[in-house]
C-alpha cells in the first residue's frame, strides 16, 4: 500500500500540470493539432489512474483543451469522479469541469444528482458554494425536480453566502421545472427583506427577472417593493426595481403616481451612479454627460409610466431637443445611446423625433455599423406620406454605396419593412414602389430575394389600379431575367422571377404584348432556374397561352393562336424531362393539353374560351392568420374522438387520468381534457407522421412563400455561369427618381390648384364675411394619392376571433412560469421531498407527486403555511391601501411633467445652483426662470413667496393688477425633504449684457410646536449665454452669413487646457447652447442665434493645448460677454 | 446576461461562460462568427452591437476584449460596468492582471468569475466579500506536495 503511494508521487513528478501544457502549446504553434493529440493521449493514461490528484490534473487540462474548442465529451464520468472527490481542491476543479463541459445530453448528468445533494447539505460552506456554482451552469429538468427542495432549504442557510446563491439559483430552477415556482415563491418573497444586503438582492433580481416576463402576476409585490425602493441603499437593487415599477406600471396605472414622489428623489443617486459608470468608461469630461445617461433610463421608465398620457408632449421635446447632444458627441457609445433612447421616446411621442430628421440621417453615415442600425431602425418610425419618397430615396443611395452584404440586406429589408408599414398606409404613389422594387433586384448577392418577390406580389393582388403597371414591368423583368441569374453569385435575387412570372400569368389581361412574354418564359435558360420557379413558369405560361387563344378569337386569321400553340408544344418537352417533380407534372399536363387544342385549333374549332375557363376566377388575398382565427362552433369538439380510441392505448390512459383530474378541479371542460398530455402529444406526431406520408394533405403554412422556398431540388440544378459585360441596369425599367420629381411637381400643382379654389372660395366668402387664413404649409391629409389606389384588405373569416394571443412564442421558457401566485398553495404541489434516495432518478414527476407528498413532513409544514397565509392577507391589505389612499390620479399627469423637469434642470444645477434660465423663442424679450426649491430641513415649508427688485432692464412678469414691488405667491408647499420647480417669466429689453438681480423668498417654517416667518435673499444672474439658444445651421449657409459682412469678430485663447477636441466642442455646445457646424480635425465652425436674433459665430482651434476662439457676431457687446462666459467655462475646469 | 467571452487580439479565445445550455457546436460556430464581428471593429466604434436576437457589449482592455451577450431589456451601461468590475476583480486578485495570468491560471479566472456572476446575474455588488469569499476558498484549497500549481498562483493566493 506504501509503495503504492510512493509510486504515485513519482509518477506524478513526470506528469504534465496545467503550465506545462499550456506552455507546450504556444511552443508547438506549427504543429499544435498534433502536439494535442499527443497530449490528450497522455491524459487518457492519466485518468486510468487511481490516484484523485493525477486525475483532477487530468480533468483540469481538459476543460483547457476543451476552451481551445477540442472534444472532451467523452471524459464526461471522470469529471464526475472528480466532482465526487471529498478534497475541495478537486472537488472545484471537477465542478468547473463540468459546469464548462456538461450541458442537458449529458447523459452523465443524471448520475450526479446525489453527489450534488450531498455537497449542498456539506458542512463547508464553499463546498456548497461550488455545487450550486456548477449546478447554475448545467441545471437539467430532472435536476431541478430532484434537487427543487434541497436548494429551497438552502435559502434559509445560517451563512448568507450560501443564502445567496441559493435564491439566484432558484431562477434557473424554476425555468427548468415550473412547478417549483409556487411552492418556492413564499420563500423567495422572504428574501426580500433579508438581513444581508448581498442575499436582498439576489432575491431582487431574482424577482425582477420572474416578473419582467409575466408582470401581472407580481402585481400584489408593488407595495414591498415600494418599500424597498426607497429604503434600499444598492444601486444596483435600485436600477432593478425602478425597471421592474416600468413592467408594472402599465398594468397598474395607479402606481404610476405612487411611484413620482420617490423617483423624483432618487434621480440624484441613479445619475450619480452612472456617472461613476461613465467614469470607468473613458474620459473624465464625459461625466458631465451622465445626467442625460440617467435620464435615458429614466426615459425608458418613465415613458412605460406615461404612455397614453398626450398632455407632457412639451416636456417630451426639451428631452428629445437634449438627446440630440448626445448623439452629435463624437462618442459613439453615447450616440449609440441616444439613438437608443429616441427611438424608445419614438414609440409613444413619434412627432417629437421626427423634427430630427436629418441628424438621424447624418447618422446613417456613420463608419459605425452599429450606429447606422440604430438609425435606421429611427427612420422606420419616422416616415410620413409627405417624407417617405425622400427617406427612401437616401435609403437607396446608401445601398449602393453599403459595402458589406449583412447591412446592404438589413438596408433591403428596412426599405421594404419603411414602405410597407401598416398596410403601405405611406404609399402616395404606387408606380414609385413598384419601381423601387425593381431597382432592388439589382442588388447583388442579397439573400432577401423572396421578401422582394412577396411585396411584388402583395401590392400586385391587393392594389387593382396598378396592375396595368406592374403587368408591364414584371414583363421587362422576365425579358431581361438573364440579369438576375446570370451570375451564380446573386441567385437569391431570381426568387424575383417568381412573382414576375406570376403576376404576368395571373394578370395577363392587361399585357401589351402576351406573345412576346410568352416566348420570354419559354426560353431554354429558364430550365437552369431553382425548381419552384420553373413550375410557377410552366403553370403561367399556360395562363398566357388562354390569354393570347383569348385575343386571337374572332380574328379571321388563325396563325398568331397556331404560332402559340406551335410554341408552346416545341418549348414544353425541356420541362417534361425536369428532375423537378412539381415541374415535370405540371409540364407534361399542360404539353397534352396544348396538343389536343392544336388539333381542334387545325379544325377550326373555337377553344379559346374552354381554356379561359382554366383559369377563371379572381383570387383574393387571404390574411396569414385568417385559419388560425375561424372561430370553432359550438358543440365542435376537435381534440375529441371521432370514433372510440383503440383499444391498445386504453390500458395506458387510465393511470394519468387520476392525476390530472386532481391537479385541475375547476376544469369544466366534459371527458376529453382527461386525455394525458403525453398521450396527445404522442398522437400528434403520430397524426403528423401519417400527414407527411400522405401526398394529398395539405400542410398548413403561414404563407404563401413558405411553401416554395421549402420545395426541394435548389441545388441540384446547374447554373451557368455567364461574364456580362453589359452595365446592370435593367433596359426599359424607369428610375424611381423620375417619380419623386414627378411627386413634387405633382404636390406643387395640386397645391396651386388647391389654392385657386381656395381663392376663390375667400372670394365669394369675402363678400360674406371677414377672412380666412391661408392654408399654410401642407398638412398630412392635403397629400392625395397619385392615383385613385383601392388597397385590398386580407379576407378574414366571418366573426374571427379579435384575440391576439399568438404573439408568444410557445417555445419561450417564460411562458410556463406564468403561474397565478396568490392562490393558496395546494397540497399537491408540494416539493417532491425524498428521505434517501433509491434509483428513482428516471421516474415520471407525476408519479413523485403522488407516491411522497404524504410523507411524514407534512405535520411540520402546517404552521408555517399558516403564517405565511396570514402574511399574505396582510400584504393584500397593504396593497390595497397604497392603490387607493391617495385618491384618483387626475393630476399625476403634470407631476410627471415635472418630474422630467426637475430632471432637466437638475443638470443645469450641476453647475449653476438650482436655477435655468432659458430664452423664449417666439417673445424676444421674454426669458423664463426656472428654479428648484428643495426642503432640506425637517420641517414643513409652506406660504412661500418669491420676489425680485426690478432693474430698468429686466421686469419680472406679475400679474395683471399687482404693483411693480409685490411678491409672487409660490403654488405649492413642500413637505420634509421634496422638491419641486416653479417658473418666472422675465421681460428683458437688452440682450448684450449679462445682469444680476437680487431677490428674496419668505417662506413659513411650520414644525409640531411653533412655526416661523424666514427671508432667503439670493441673487439670479443672467448670462449672455443664457439668452442664446442652440440652432442648427449648415455649412453653406454659415459661409453666407461669415461673407455678409455685417458681423464684428473679436477673439481669445484660453491656455493649458487638457482635453480632447471633441470634448472641448462638447462642452461649448453644452454649457454655452452652441451647435457645430462643420468640423474638420482640430478646427471646428459653431454657430447660435440670441432670442432676439444676434448671430453668433465660433472657429475654435486647438493646437498643443492652447485654444484659440476667433468669434463673429453683429452685436459686439454681447459677443465680448459670451466669449468672456466660455472663458470662464474653461477656467473653472 | 446569456454569456462572456474572453478573447484576445488574436482572437484566441481566453475564457467562456455560458448561461444558457447551449449545444458544443452552436457554441463553437457562435464564437467564432461573434470574435471575427467584435475584431474587425475600430477601436473608435462603440460598444455595443446587435447580433442575433442578442445586444453585444464589449469592451477591449490591453490585448483582452471582453464581450457580453445580453437580452433586449438588459441596460448596455450597466453591462459595461459588470466588465469593468470582473476587470477590476481580476486585476485586484491577480496584480496588474495580464492576458498571461489568465491564460496560465485560467481556472483561477473562472472561480472569481463564478463568485462574481451567477446564471448570469450579478451575485456580489460588493468587490470585497467576492475577493474575501475566493480567498477563503483559496485557503481551503491546500497545495498538493511537489507544487502542483503554478508558483505565480501561490504567491499570489498567500
Amino acid at each position: 500500500m506504501a509503495l503504492k503511494i510512493v509510486k504515485g508521487s513519482i509518477d506524478r513528478m513526470f506528469d504534465k500540470n496545467l503550465q506545462d501544457l499550456v506552455r507546450g502549446i504556444r511552443n508547438h504553434k506549427e504543429d499544435e493539432a498534433k502536439y494535442i493529440s499527443t497530449c490528450i493521449d497522455e491524459i487518457k493514461q492519466e485518468l486510468k489512474q487511481d490516484n484523485i490528484a493525477v486525475k483532477a490534473n487530468a480533468v483540469c487540462k481538459l476543460t483547457y483543451l476543451q476552451m481551445l474548442g477540442y472534444d472532451v465529451s467523452w471524459a464526461a464520468f471522470n469529471i464526475v469522479e472528480v466532482m465526487s472527490s471529498s478534497k475541495f481542491t478537486y472537488k472545484r476543479i471537477g465542478y468547473l469541469a463540468a459546469s464548462q463541459c456538461f450541458h442537458e445530453s449529458t447523459d452523465v448528468i443524471m448520475l450526479t444528482t446525489n453527489q450534488i445533494r450531498k455537497d449542498l447539505s456539506s458542512p463547508n460552506q464553499y463546498d456548497t458554494g461550488v455545487a450550486l456554482t456548477g449546478l447554475s451552469c448545467f441545471v437539467t429538468p430532472d435536476l431541478a425536480r430532484d434537487l427543487a427542495n434541497d436548494i429551497m432549504t438552502l435559502m434559509s442557510h445560517t451563512k448568507p453566502y450560501i443564502r445567496k446563491k441559493a435564491v439566484l439559483i432558484m431562477y434557473k430552477v424554476f425555468l427548468k421545472y415550473p412547478e417549483s415556482l409556487r411552492p418556492a415563491f413564499p420563500r423567495l418573497k422572504e428574501k426580500l427583506e433579508d438581513p444581508d444586503p448581498g442575499v436582498q438582492s439576489a432575491a431582487v433580481n431574482v424577482i425582477c427577472e420572474l416578473a419582467r416576463r409575466n408582470p401581472k402576476n407580481y402585481l400584489s409585490l408593488a407595495p414591498l417593493f415600494f418599500k424597498l425602493m426607497t429604503s434600499s441603499t444598492n444601486n444596483w437593487v435600485l436600477i432593478k426595481i425602478i425597471k421592474l415599477f416600468g413592467a408594472l406600471t402599465p398594468l397598474e396605472p395607479r402606481l404610476g403616481k405612487k411611484l413620482i414622489e420617490p423617483l423624483t428623489n432618487l434621480i440624484h443617486r441613479i445619475y450619480l451612479f452612472f456617472s461613476q459608470i461613465l467614469h470607468h468608461l473613458s474620459a473624465i469630461t464625459l461625466v458631465c454627460f451622465s445626467w442625460l445617461i440617467a435620464f435615458l433610463f429614466f426615459i425608458t421608465v418613465l415613458i412605460s409610466l406615461s404612455s397614453g398620457m398626450p398632455n407632457h408632449s412639451a416636456s417630451i421635446q426639451l428631452c428629445v431637443q437634449k438627446l440630440r447632444i448626445l448623439i452629435e458627441d463624437s462618442d459613439q457609445n453615447l450616440k449609440y445611446l441616444g439613438l437608443l433612447a429616441m427611438s424608445k421616446i419614438l414609440k409613444t411621442h413619434p412627432k417629437s423625433v421626427q423634427s430630427h430628421k436629418d441628424l438621424i440621417l447624418q447618422c446613417l453615415d456613420d463608419k459605425d455599423e452599429s450606429i447606422r442600425l440604430r438609425a435606421l431602425d429611427l427612420l422606420y418610425g419616422m416616415v410620413s406620406k409627405k417624407n417617405l419618397m425622400e427617406i427612401v430615396k437616401k435609403l437607396m443611395l446608401h445601398v449602393d454605396k453599403a459595402e458589406g452584404t449583412t447591412y446592404r440586406d438589413e438596408l433591403l429589408t428596412k426599405i421594404i419593412d419603411i414602405c410597407s408599414q401598416s398596410n403601405y398606409q405611406y404609399i402616395t404613389n404606387f408606380e414609385w414602389y413598384i419601381s423601387i422594387l425593381v431597382e432592388l433586384t439589382r442588388l447583388e448577392g442579397t439573400r432577401h430575394g423572396h421578401l422582394i418577390a412577396s411585396q411584388m406580389l402583395d401590392v400586385a393582388i391587393r392594389v387593382k389600379a396598378i396592375r396595368v403597371f406592374a403587368v408591364a414591368q414584371m414583363a421587362t423583368l422576365l425579358d431581361n431575367a438573364h440579369m438576375l441569374t446570370g451570375n451564380t453569385q446573386r441567385n437569391g435575387i431570381c426568387e424575383v422571377l417568381y412573382a414576375a412570372a406570376w403576376i404576368c400569368g395571373e394578370f395577363s389581361e392587361h399585357l401589351e404584348n402576351p406573345m412576346e412574354t410568352l416566348e420570354a418564359m419559354l426560353r431554354p435558360k429558364v430550365a437552369t432556374l431553382p425548381g419552384h420557379i420553373q413550375a410557377v413558369y410552366v403553370q403561367n405560361a399556360a395562363k398566357l397561352f388562354a390569354t393570347v387563344l383569348k385575343s386571337q378569337e374572332g380574328n379571321t386569321d388563325s396563325t398568331t393562336a397556331q404560332e402559340a400553340s406551335q410554341l408552346m408544344i416545341d418549348r414544353l418537352p425541356l420541362f417534361v424531362q425536369s428532375a423537378n417533380l412539381e415541374v415535370q407534372e405540371r409540364a407534361s399536363c399542360i404539353l397534352q393539353l396544348v396538343k389536343y387544342i392544336q388539333k381542334l385549333q387545325q379544325k377550326d374549332v373555337e377553344v379559346s374560351e374552354e381554356v379561359c375557363a382554366l383559369f377563371a376566377g379572381e383570387l383574393n388575398p387571404v390574411a396569414p392568420k385568417a385559419q388560425k382565427k375561424v372561430p370553432i362552433p359550438d358543440g365542435l369538439d376537435l381534440d375529441a374522438w371521432i370514433n372510440e380510441p383503440p383499444s391498445e392505448s386504453e390500458s395506458e390512459d387510465e393511470q394519468p387520468k387520476a392525476i390530472f383530474s386532481k391537479e385541475e378541479p375547476k376544469h369544466s371542460r366534459p371527458r376529453h381534457t382527461e386525455v394525458d398530455e403525453k398521450e396527445l402529444a404522442r398522437r400528434r406526431e403520430a397524426r403528423k407522421q401519417e400527414q407527411a406520408n400522405n401526398p394529398f394533405y395539405i400542410k398548413a403554412s403561414p404563407s404563401s412563400q413558405k411553401v416554395y422556398q421549402e420545395t426541394p431540388g435548389v441545388e441540384h440544378i446547374p447554373v451557368v455561369q455567364i461574364d456580362l459585360s453589359v452595365p446592370l441596369k435593367v433596359p426599359g425599367l424607369p428610375m424611381s427618381d423620375q417619380y419623386v420629381k414627378l411627386e413634387e411637381e405633382r404636390r406643387q400643382k395640386e397645391r396651386a390648384e388647391k389654392k385657386k379654389k381656395d381663392k376663390k372660395k375667400r372670394k365669394e366668402k369675402r363678400s360674406g364675411r371677414g377672412k380666412k387664413h391661408d392654408s399654410g404649409p401642407e398638412s398630412e391629409e392635403d397629400i392625395t394619392p397619385a392615383h385613385m389606389v383601392d388597397i385590398v384588405t386580407e379576407e378574414m373569416p366571418e366573426n374571427a376571433l379579435p384575440s391576439d394571443d399568438d404573439e408568444r412564442d410557445p417555445a419561450d421558457p417564460h411562458k410556463a412560469l406564468d403561474i397565478d401566485l396568490d392562490k393558496p398553495l395546494a397540497d399537491s404541489e408540494k416539493l417532491p421531498v425524498r428521505s434517501h434516495r433509491a434509483a428513482e432518478v428516471l421516474k415520471s414527476p407525476a408519479e413523485d407527486e403522488e407516491g411522497e407528498n404524504v410523507s411524514s413532513l407534512e405535520p411540520k409544514k402546517k404552521s408555517s403555511k399558516e403564517k405565511r397565509e396570514k402574511k399574505k392577507d396582510k400584504d393584500k391589505d397593504r396593497k390595497v391601501k397604497m392603490l387607493f389612499e391617495s385618491g384618483l390620479s387626475e393630476t399625476w399627469e403634470r407631476r410627471l411633467i415635472s418630474v422630467m423637469l426637475t430632471f432637466i434642470f437638475l443638470f443645469y444645477s450641476f453647475d449653476r445652483k438650482a436655477y435655468d434660465i432659458q430664452g423664449n423663442l417666439q417673445d424676444g424679450s421674454q426669458v423664463v426662470v426656472s428654479v428648484i426649491f428643495e426642503n432640506k430641513c425637517d420641517s414643513f415649508l409652506k406660504s412661500m413667496e418669491f420676489n425680485v427688485l426690478d432693474s430698468l432692464n429686466s421686469k419680472l412678469q406679475r400679474p395683471e393688477g399687482s404693483g411693480p414691488h409685490d411678491s409672487l405667491t409660490i403654488p405649492f408647499q413642500l413637505p420634509p425633504g421634496v422638491s419641486n420647480e416653479a417658473r418666472f417669466v422675465f421681460t428683458v429689453q437688452s440682450i448684450i449684457m449679462p445682469q444680476k438681480l437680487k431677490g428674496t423668498l419668505t417662506f413659513i417654517v411650520k414644525n409640531e410646536e411653533s412655526s416661523t416667518h424666514e427671508k432667503l435673499d439670493f441673487k439670479l444672474h443672467f448670462t449672455c449665454t443664457s439668452y442664446l439658444i442652440t440652432t442648427p445651421c449648415y455649412s453653406d449657409a454659415f459661409a453666407k452669413l461669415l461673407e455678409s459682412g455685417d458681423l464684428k469678430s473679436s477673439s481669445i485663447r484660453l491656455e493649458g487646457v487638457n482635453m480632447p477636441f471633441h470634448h472641448l466642442l462638447a462642452r461649448i455646445c453644452f454649457h454655452h447652447h452652441f451647435s457645430v457646424v462643420e468640423r474638420i480635425d482640430s478646427c471646428a465652425s459653431m454657430y447660435s442665434r440670441s432670442i432676439q436674433g444676434h448671430h453668433v459665430c465660433l472657429l475654435v482651434k486647438i493646437s498643443s493645448q492652447t485654444v484659440s476662439v476667433d468669434a463673429k457676431c453683429d452685436e459686439p457687446t454681447l459677443l465680448g460677454n459670451v466669449l468672456d462666459e466660455i472663458k470662464q467655462t474653461f477656467s473653472q475646469c | 446576461m446569456r454569456f462572456m467571452l474572453l478573447f484576445s487580439r488574436q482572437g484566441k479565445l481566453r475564457l467562456q461562460k455560458w448561461y444558457t445550455a447551449t449545444a458544443e457546436r452552436d457554441k463553437k460556430k457562435m464564437v467564432r462568427e461573434l470574435m471575427q464581428t467584435v475584431l474587425a471593429r475600430k477601436p473608435k466604434m462603440c460598444s455595443f452591437l446587435e447580433w442575433r436576437d442578442l445586444k453585444i457589449v464589449y469592451k477591449r482592455y490591453a490585448s483582452l476584449y471582453f464581450c457580453c451577450a445580453i437580452e433586449e431589456q438588459d441596460n448596455e451601461l450597466i453591462t459595461l460596468e459588470i466588465i469593468h468590475r470582473f476587470v477590476e476583480l481580476l486585476d485586484k486578485y491577480f496584480g496588474s492582471v495580464c492576458e498571461l495570468d489568465i491564460i496560465f491560471n485560467f481556472e483561477k479566472a473562472y472561480f472569481i468569475l463564478d463568485e462574481f456572476l451567477m446564471g448570469g446575474e450579478i451575485q456580489d455588488t460588493s468587490k470585497k466579500s467576492v475577493l474575501k469569499a475566493i480567498e477563503q476558498a483559496d485557503l481551503l484549497q491546500e497545495r498538493p506536495r511537489g507544487d502542483y500549481f503554478s508558483n505565480s498562483a501561490s504567491t499570489h493566493c498567500s
